[in-house]
């Protein structure tokens, strides 16, 4: 509890920046669709046929002039890239920054075993990842609200939970480049989550390419899936977070034997 | 039982030597000092018993406990590093609860008294106190849980004199109510002044193991001679000084000879002494 405890006070300014800054930028979006409203009509045809770029971010399968719609597509790619930059950025430095910034020595003197400082790091990633997506459902039901629509639950849910999933994986997969880095591993963080994203917009454009959707977590986080089929490819998140497991897992077990260079 | 035991421990980094086959016991209630230019392995065999280094072979325990005991072995021992660095955005006093936190302890009160003797405010920030303050800062951490063993890994760098004899004043006060202190130090002065035992590492191997005392008597004289005598013929010479008309070494060969040899010349004044540890430490170095 008290690594977990102290690893949520470290990373406090890191997770209301991302918080706020991703929710207020879906409030915007929200805000601004009764405005829109009228003109998307229009801009859904206009869009229609724009054909791969269409196609690459599911605008082909989704109506725009709706607010289930326009929430997919708008709010959906602010949480998916936003939210996996999140995952990454919290979870990629969380073990290696303490030989990097040479806090091991204070941190692995004191009576805690390896695996519970593991355990207090991964379940601080955990909560902040499960906060964050909380905090933004909270504020984007309540812009739908103040706009005076009714909020798509099961879409909001579904979407939100896909997303969760899907940060929950890269966050997994980062922690374990943590376990095997002992320098700053930000921009491999913060690359993967963006080839992660893009491996999924090459396989929306490409049919010889779908094999990708099935690597990316952002497969079964495709809004345009979630909300034409009403539920989530489950196979795909078991499938994904187990992936995303074993990294961590490979991780853990190599920091617990490795050297710890102060 | 024992405070240290170490067994034929190696540990390599790669191709690179860390330390060999190194042997050492250190007694309950000891004041124990490990000597060693930079380099040493001081640090290496410091990390391997507190389980941050895997020993390549051999064997650690401490307080009786072996590595697989590492978590209870930490909650017995309090660590001074040779280096600090502590968390960002926290100040003292929150460094001192997390440590307490960690040990499971409510060391509020000897951290007080600590911080008061030493002199350390506790609401300015970590990161922004200076070298000397964070050694300060390490000193209250490792002490204030009253830990049985104390390791301290070169820890008066940064220290005012003032502040090194409060500390030393706060060894030997813990040292007397039972801790063992085992200190790694190259200023041997220290050492000197303060510990019963030492050992001396050099290039990953104790080459010397011993009372302080004895250590200084073995084998080495400091010889100060006035007059005339064949000294060229002297085998055992080392640091050899004169200033035309004495002469100064240190004698490490056999003391008939030098008589022999003296009483054929002429002397004038001759003084035969115990080196102190620096000297002594350097013939160990220059010998082995």
């Amino acid at each position: 509890m008290t690594i977990y405890l102290h690893e949520l006070r470290q990373g406090s300014k890191t997770f209301l920046i991302w918080t706020l800054s991703i929710s207020a930028f879906m409030a915007m979006c929200i805000f601004l669709f009764p405005e829109m409203e009228g003109e998307l009509g229009g801009v859904g045809d206009m869009f229609s046929s724009m054909g791969s770029f269409t196609a690459a971010f599911g605008m082909d399968r989704l109506d725009f002039g709706t607010l289930e719609g326009f929430y997919a597509i708008e709010c959906g790619n602010i949480m998916s890239l936003g939210g996996a930059f999140f995952a990454a950025v919290i979870s990629v430095n969380i073990i290696s920054k303490e030989e990097k910034d040479r806090t091991a020595e204070f941190l692995f003197t004191h009576p805690v075993s390896r695996i519970r400082v593991l355990s207090g790091k991964a379940a601080a990633v955990l909560s902040q990842t499960a906060s964050m997506n909380i905090i933004a459902v909270a504020v984007t039901s309540a812009s739908i609200a103040a706009i005076g629509e009714a909020v798509p639950w099961d879409t909001v849910l579904h979407l939100h939970l896909a997303y969760l999933f899907c940060q929950i994986e890269i966050a997994m997969i980062c922690f374990g480049i943590s376990a095997f880095s002992r320098s700053s591993s930000f921009g491999a963080g913060l690359g993967l989550a963006l080839v992660l994203y893009f491996m999924n917009l090459i396989a929306n454009v490409s049919d010889k390419m779908e094999v990708l959707r099935y690597i990316s977590p952002f497969g079964y986080a495709e809004a345009a899936e979630i909300v034409t089929a009403g539920e989530l490819d489950t196979s795909l998140v078991i499938c994904g977070l187990a992936a995303g497991l074993a990294v961590s897992l490979a991780g853990s077990l190599y920091y617990c034997r490795k050297d710890i260079i102060c | 039982m024992n405070a240290i035991e170490i067994n034929r421990l190696t540990k390599n980094y790669g191709k690179s030597r860390g330390i060999t086959d190194l042997d050492l016991t250190v007694e309950r209630g000891e004041f124990f000092g490990f000597i060693g230019p930079n380099g040493a392995g001081k640090s290496t065999t410091i990390r391997a018993m507190l389980g941050l280094l895997k020993p390549t072979s051999g064997s650690v325990s401490v307080l009786g406990m072996n590595s697989r005991e590492l978590t209870s072995i930490l909650s017995r021992i309090g660590y001074l590093p040779s280096e600090n660095t502590y968390y960002p955005g926290m100040r003292v006093r929150d460094v001192l609860k997390l440590s307490a936190a960690l040990h499971k302890t409510d060391s509020v009160g000897e951290a007080e008294r600590l911080c008061d003797i030493l002199q350390l405010d506790t609401s300015k920030k970590a990161s922004e106190l200076s070298y000397g303050n964070r050694k300060k800062l390490s000193i209250v951490c490792a002490l204030a849980h009253s830990p049985e063993l104390l390791i301290l890994d070169e820890p008066t760098g940064g220290l005012d004199p003032l502040m090194q004899n409060a500390f030393f004043d706060i060894l030997r006060e813990k040292n007397s109510q039972g801790t063992t202190v085992f200190f790694s130090s190259h200023i041997l002065s220290e050492v000197q002044n303060n510990c019963t035992r030492t050992a001396v590492i050099k290039e990953g191997r104790i080459i010397a193991c011993d009372c302080v005392d004895k250590l200084k008597a073995a084998n080495v004289k400091r010889i100060r001679f006035t007059g005339n005598a064949p000294l060229d013929n002297l085998t055992g010479i080392r640091n050899f000084e004169t200033d035309g008309k004495t002469v100064s070494f240190l004698f490490s060969g056999d003391m008939n000879s030098l008589i022999s040899i003296l009483a054929e010349g002429t002397t004038e004044d001759l003084e035969i002494h115990e080196p102190d540890l620096e000297e002594t430490f350097m013939h160990y170095y220059e010998e082995v």
